[in-house]
């Protein structure tokens, strides 16, 4: 039933402070507070966003985030380092394999754990088909939050065959615990190397496909250009990685600033955009994906044979002491800080997660936007949550 | 426009000179590994080792010298090239030297040393456009952790230092919103000190 005029007139007349409080405005403009999620599609989770609204301004918002927060932390502090490792793929559950890989990395760093080659390019591999499974379901949820349905159809398509080709490598499909310190859980066999070298081939002229048919879109541009813009100094000064610093046209990626790997062997490009803008961030994770697929490639190619796991003690207690380790995830850099008191359990794990700082900007990036805007600045971030409450 | 390594320790050995504040950090002599020495790390091992556990370490401690306040460490080993430690009231003067050399800011946290009644913070820098890395850490007394917040000079640090707090109950003055963060909004416990029961 469609409520008339006449029927408001009946309702009891407000009580001061009840509902839709206003804040103390300027005297003519008055605001409101809006609150946007927990339980909001745009919000990709469950983060809240308590907004201070004038009109359809945003004055001020303010993220709120913890709904998720599980305590990796603290559980790292009591089982051993092995034990740590199904964690590591629990926290950006889109981008596991860089996440173990980061945690592997620092206990190898620490215990001087040598790993074969074949292990460092199967990481790579895996961890760039990660990354491309990844960066598909951001383009597919950014382009629902703007309104287009179909393209999430065809992003899920492609990731699936991701998931299925690390699937069968090892087991999981989301949450995986593929790497162990020293190694790979298990060797690639021909089915994963077959249909890797098909997905390439799959891909590139998808790829290409999204090119001609969503970025040169003039919704799309319109709904980008020129929107939330984030400074390369505003970055700096939030610590912002990944995608979004290189979107401010800063060459910024773990993969180059402090090589890991076996990446420092691989060609490829770290695409920056200056403009700064969404549009920017959209185009540097979209060329990303073809530096991925040129990356995975190569390692294809050059995949040396020989032993995936190295010599690793049975026991493993590392020297005491603090260890870093940072990684290129999905969402910029991961870095793991380990401090062991020479036990078999780490006396202390820092996590730190990429979307946590690059969400921590969006109160001062998002003031005097419209809310349109500011959440196509919040898909422009590609956050996920259980990364940035861990 | 990018600092080298050189010029950043020259800085920081001038700013801790400058105020020969009580570095708390005879105990913490055998828990920070000392750095790149290729003798120094075997020496320093078994002294840590102990040193957590039995508090007759920490008498024993003060025997071996202590590591300089600010030490270029192996990357390929620590993660990591420049550990600077300062004395408390000098993080932020540590932080605008980082700032004004074009740093960005990591991550903020702690580590609880219960053994030796200390917390220590520990802040990570890390440079857009050249590949370094500096860790400023400070120690604290543990029954009244407090230092002056950095988020003035980093805004990024704002939200590392409410989860510090959060997990710690390491206070950060001068900050402008230090309210319970990760945790529930009526958590009154700090989960990662080590003598937290759930």
């Amino acid at each position: 039933m469609i409520a008339s005029k006449d029927s408001f007139s009946n309702l009891p007349p407000l009580r001061p402070g009840a509902s839709l409080v206003p804040l103390p405005g300027d005297g003519v403009n008055e605001t409101f507070v809006l609150n946007l999620g927990p339980q909001h599609p745009a919000a990709h989770g469950v983060l809240r966003v308590l907004l201070t609204m004038d009109g359809e301004w945003i004055q001020r918002a303010e993220p709120i985030i913890g709904y998720i927060h599980r305590m990796h932390e603290k559980m790292g502090e009591n089982r051993s380092w092995a034990k740590f490792l199904p964690n590591t793929g629990r926290i950006d559950y889109l981008s596991a394999m860089h996440y173990t890989h980061a945690f592997v990395g620092v206990v190898e760093r620490a215990a001087k754990i040598e790993v074969p080659p074949r292990a460092e390019y199967v990481r790579v591999i895996t961890s760039e088909l990660n990354r491309i499974s990844s960066h598909m379901v951001w383009w597919g949820a950014l382009l629902l939050d703007l309104g287009g349905f179909t393209p999430i159809l065809y992003a899920f398509d492609d990731r699936e065959k991701i998931l299925d080709l690390l699937e069968g490598l090892c087991g999981a499909r989301l949450t995986y615990c593929y790497y162990r310190f020293g190694g790979l859980y298990n060797d690639v066999d021909e089915a994963f190397l077959k249909g890797t070298r098909e997905f390439l081939q799959h891909m590139k002229p998808r790829l290409q496909m999204y090119r001609d048919l969503v970025t040169d879109n003039i919704i799309l541009r319109k709904r980008l250009t020129d929107i939330g813009p984030i400074s390369a100094d505003m970055c700096r000064r939030y610590g912002a990685t990944g995608p979004v610093i290189r979107g401010a046209g800063v060459a910024y990626d773990v993969r180059r600033a402090e090589p890991y790997s076996v990446y420092p062997q691989l060609d490829f490009k770290i695409p920056t955009y200056p403009e700064t803008d969404s549009m920017a961030r959209y185009l540097v994770r979209m060329d990303e994906m073809e530096q991925s697929l040129h990356i995975i490639e190569q390692a294809l190619d050059q995949l040396p044979e020989g032993p995936f796991m190295g010599k690793v003690p049975r026991v493993l207690k590392l020297p005491p002491g603090d260890t870093c380790y940072a990684v290129e995830a999905a969402r910029g850099r991961f870095m793991v800080r380990i401090v062991s008191d020479g036990k078999e359990i780490p006396y202390r794990l820092k996590l730190r997660a990429p979307s946590f700082s690059n969400l921590s900007l969006y109160e001062e990036a998002s003031k005097g936007m419209i809310l349109p805007d500011a959440l196509a600045m919040m898909g422009s971030l590609d956050l996920v949550i259980p990364d940035i409450d861990r | 426009m990018n600092p080298s390594l050189e010029q950043l320790s020259a800085e920081f050995a001038q700013l801790i000179e400058s105020a020969p504040a009580p570095v708390s950090a005879p105990i913490a002599a055998g828990l920070v590994e000392a750095g790149p020495g290729p003798t120094t790390p075997a020496a320093a091992a078994p002294a840590a080792v102990v040193a957590p556990v039995a508090p007759a370490a920490a008498v024993a401690a003060p025997a071996a010298p202590l590591p300089p306040p600010v030490q270029s460490v192996d990357f390929a080993l620590k993660g990591y090239h420049l550990d600077v430690r300062v004395a408390p009231d000098q993080v932020v003067a540590a932080a605008e030297i980082l700032d004004r050399t074009g740093f960005g800011i990591d991550a903020v946290t702690g580590v609880d040393w219960i053994a030796q009644s200390e917390m220590e913070v520990v802040y990570d820098y890390f440079h857009p456009t050249s590949p370094l890395r500096v860790v400023v850490r400070a120690r604290l007394d543990r029954a009244a952790p407090e230092l002056p917040t950095v988020s003035n000079v980093f805004p990024g640090a704002n939200w590392h230092e409410r989860e510090t707090h959060d997990f710690f109950g390491i206070r950060f003055t001068g900050h402008p919103n230090l309210k319970p963060f990760l945790l529930p909004e009526d958590a009154d416990f700090h989960p990662l000190r080590k003598d937290y029961k759930p």
